[in-house]
């Protein structure tokens, strides 16, 4: 089988060309290089099959970015059957300048001319077959959207000769410098030799580390600067080529893509207005009060509960519908007005909790041994329901961020806040990664590679996990659900925010630590191209978002599945490998384990001050380093342990408007039972958000980072979460403390200045102590 | 007249004279197509004043006033 490459720049509809051909599920994106990984896929519709290999998104094959490595390591060392260069029509000058410097490789090339539809619906025109002509290799016209010309443009592509020597558009400028650099590849035995030679003329780096290359740089290009001139040879070129082939019709001064910047990226309105997007974003993702119809504040609040309007009667803490339509609508209403993101996880978890409990009734009826139906119940479907009850609200949070990043518009959030991230020493574009965050660490982090500077990468990877990702949100949402009913407050969405804002501060405080520290260095480059604004395909959203659903899926199954039933094997073991019932569970080997490591968590607020129960916290935060839904799955189990243990668990009332909340109920169990304050369960968050992610980040993180870079990032977590949430606590519980921690940050900040500017010598101190020694 | 692409105000057009700066800085405006020869336009500026919007080459760059200040442009 045929290999084909697939090159072309960012933003030219690569990834929607790849979907077409191998019905792959990729992500779309219009934020520049968001294809970052190697994706194949394999091409059935044509006579024969050919395998297609995603290259990253480039404007060139110069070393600049990782991408740009990734797909030049590609194209030269896999040496893929032929190269198919998809070109953006309605941008044919800049996406020419790359296909330029692939025609100097000895690789068949094909041009697919994408975007067609726009460039005839604009009334331009161009001669492809003029063009064709120029180029020495086929061009098919094409649309990716719309999947015309893919069929001719394969055809094609298999009919190609498998051979093709290099050609470059330099010959008529450059000939005798070009002539001796071939000549020393040549006598190297290199494989496409021209394409090195150019490179080597531009003064490339990955060429000049060659043996005699430096030699051979000196003596083509005469001490000459020619990396300007090989730049303007191909641009003029493909000027003088374009203005033959391409007619141009009259045009408006403002396109649309100009009408929508003059209000997103207004002098005035840019940042509020983004601010006023983020806030609708998570609003509708989390609102247990739609628009705030219910009024601001509990004393506001108008509208009847379903309990109030006699459609449901509470007993013993438990609403009881008077049918399943009053349990329907209390999925979308229930004393106040859901948002979309709510109503969906209610319905999901309606569902959820019908199949659970109707398959515990029937083990019971069948018979079933008591230990055993509470390992299904409580252990094997209560953790995997409880994890996949975050499902829907994942999920609505990625479609908004998809729209955000598919549309364009995440490019101008990178403009107009750059001038705020270089302050921390890091780019507009470090801007991504870091709200990716917020849906998942592992995209976030594998984002980083559009980052070209080394430091930056490193800074932004560590400081990924404080931007909370969706599975961290039940932990928000429950803990602060269950404070909210400490204080009889019913609005949780203001401590979510606060909480988010908590991990937004922390990364910025601490990627401002490190650039000042241990990652010192230059603020890179911020030279970007801003896409056409484009209406995003809700095709290309939906297979997102099924991917996304895939993958959570199947981590609910596999990973926290297995962690679900040894977190519940461990409660129900005693160290003699004894079945220890429910109310027994502080003989247990979990028990015993987290009672030992408890006193670690007592200056973070939730150690040895809970006292007997006090261990269910620790255990929870230890689950959460295999994933973060552990967290609260682990209280769903340990909930009905401990309450039949004889633990007070029934102190808080819950307000039927936040009650929905999945989680809520054992951790206000867990509250009462312990007697956690809420600089605790404050705390508690803070750790859970800003320690080590889940086994999965940890391994991209790891891949991601330069080598023996990980294990100081390891650290790097574990000491971030203990400061942050030990301040948390401290300051929570006796206020006076903040003068103590402002007078630690104050020294701190200091003593970093000092060293900087060259002040202080701490090395120097160091030296002169072991030169008294000796 | 020359004059340096950071000092530009908005609307303000020309012909990029030469391209200078750091060897990554000078070699990504290459490959973004800010060459000797090429015609730009001074599009916006972000609302905090930098980075700077471009048009060049029919599309829309966007680079900060430091990296602005490597290109000297023929009015």
């Amino acid at each position: 089988m045929k290999t084909f490459a697939l090159a072309g720049n960012p933003n030219c509809g690569k990834t929607t060309l790849f979907n077409a051909l191998t019905g792959a599920t990729a992500h779309v994106g219009n934020w520049p290089g968001v294809t970052v990984d190697k994706r194949e896929g394999v091409y059935k519709n044509g006579s024969v099959k050919i395998s297609v290999v995603d290259l990253p998104g480039i404007y060139s094959l110069s070393p600049y970015t990782p991408e740009e490595v990734i797909a030049r390591n590609f194209i030269l060392d896999e040496c893929p059957d032929g190269i198919i260069n998809i070109v953006d029509a309605t941008n044919l000058e800049r996406n020419l300048y790359l296909t330029t410097q692939l025609l100097e490789i000895d690789v068949p090339v094909i041009v697919a001319l994408n975007m067609m539809d726009e460039v005839e619906k604009s009334g331009d025109k161009i001669n492809v077959k003029s063009l064709e002509n120029a180029l020495g290799v086929p061009v098919v016209p094409i649309s990716a959207l719309k999947g015309s010309g893919i069929r001719q443009l394969m055809e094609r592509a298999a009919a190609m000769s498998s051979e093709r020597k290099g050609v470059t558009v330099l010959e008529k400028a450059l000939s005798a410098q070009i002539e001796t650099a071939c000549a020393y590849y040549r006598e190297e035995k290199t494989a496409s030799p021209l394409f090195h030679a150019v490179k080597l003329l531009e003064g490339d780096e990955i060429e000049l580390e060659r043996k005699g290359a430096a030699e051979t740089f000196k003596k083509a290009s005469g001490g000459e600067d020619l990396e300007a001139v090989i730049a303007d040879e191909r641009y003029k070129y493909i000027s003088s080529e374009v203005s033959s082939i391409k007619i141009k019709a009259k045009r408006e001064t403002m396109t649309r893509s100009d009408k929508i910047d003059k209000v997103l990226t207004h002098k005035i309105w840019a940042i509020p207005l983004f601010i006023v997007v983020l806030f609708f974003i998570f609003h509708l993702t989390f609102s247990e009060n739609l628009f705030y119809l219910n009024g601001f504040t509990n004393e506001q609040a108008w509208m009847p509960s379903l309990v109030d309007l006699g459609l449901a009667a509470e007993e013993e803490g438990e609403v009881i519908y008077n049918n399943f339509g009053v349990e329907l609508l209390a999925v979308l209403y229930d004393g106040a007005v859901y948002s979309p993101g709510v109503i969906l996880t209610n319905f999901l978890n309606l569902f959820l909790n019908h199949i659970s409990d109707g398959v515990v009734s029937l083990m019971e009826s069948g018979g079933a041994a008591e230990w055993s139906a509470g390992l299904v119940g409580d252990g094997i479907l209560g953790g995997i329901f409880a994890v996949l009850g975050f499902l829907p609200q994942i999920l609505v949070l990625f479609m908004f961020f998809s729209v955000m990043e598919d549309s364009g518009y995440m490019a101008r959030v990178a403009f107009v806040l750059d001038r705020i991230f270089r302050r921390f020493g890091l780019s507009g574009r470090a801007f991504m990664p870091m709200i990716m965050g917020f849906g998942c660490s592992v995209p976030a982090a594998i984002n980083t590679r559009t980052l070209a500077d080394e430091k930056e990468r490193t800074a932004t990877i560590r400081v990924i996990p404080f931007f909370s990702c969706g599975a961290k949100l039940p932990i928000l949402t429950a803990c602060g659900g269950a404070l909210c009913a400490m204080a009889g407050m019913t609005n949780v969405d203001v401590i979510t925010m606060g909480m988010y804002l908590l991990g937004i501060i922390s990364a910025i405080v601490c990627v401002l630590l490190m650039r000042n520290t241990t990652l010192k260095g230059e603020t890179p480059p911020f030279i970007m191209e801003l896409p056409v604004y484009r209406f995003p395909k809700f095709k290309n959203l939906m297979l997102h978002l099924w991917d996304k659903t895939k993958h959570f899926v199947k981590k609910a199954f596999t990973i926290i599945f297995a962690s679900t039933v040894i977190i519940w094997l461990f409660s129900h073991i005693s160290w003699n490998w004894q079945y220890v019932a429910d109310e027994e569970m502080n003989k247990s080997v979990l028990a015993s384990l987290g009672m030992l490591v408890q006193p670690i968590f007592t200056p973070i607020g939730f150690g040895a001050q809970l006292g007997e129960y006090g261990w269910v916290f620790a255990v929870a935060a230890i689950t959460g380093l295999v994933a973060k839904e552990n967290v609260i799955a682990t209280f769903a189990t340990l909930a009905a342990c401990i309450s039949s243990m004889g633990a007070h668990v029934g102190n808080i009332n819950i307000p039927d408007a936040i009650a929905g909340i999945e989680g809520i109920e054992e951790v206000a169990a867990m509250v009462s039972a312990t007697g956690i304050s809420g600089a605790g369960i404050i705390a508690f968050i803070a750790f859970n958000m800003t320690t080590i992610p889940c086994f999965a980040a940890c391994a991209t993180a790891k891949a991601e980072l330069a080598k023996g870079k990980f294990k100081w990032t390891l650290l790097f977590w574990l000491a971030s979460s203990y400061v942050i949430s030990a301040m948390v606590y401290t300051v929570g519980e006796w206020w006076w403390t903040l003068f103590i921690w402002l007078a630690v940050i104050g020294a701190t900040v200091t003593l970093i200045v000092l060293k900087n500017k060259g002040v202080l010598d701490i090395t120097a101190l160091f030296k002169r102590k072991h030169n008294k020694e000796d | 007249m020359i004059k340096l692409l950071s000092d530009f105000s908005i609307g303000e057009s020309g012909k990029i004279k030469t391209v200078t700066g750091e060897g990554k800085i000078r070699r990504r405006l290459l490959d973004m197509g800010v060459t000797p020869g090429a015609e730009l336009i001074m599009k916006k500026k972000a609302p905090l004043g930098d980075p700077v919007e471009i048009t060049i080459r029919g599309y829309e760059l966007t680079l900060r006033k430091s990296e602005a200040a490597c290109v000297a442009v023929e009015l």
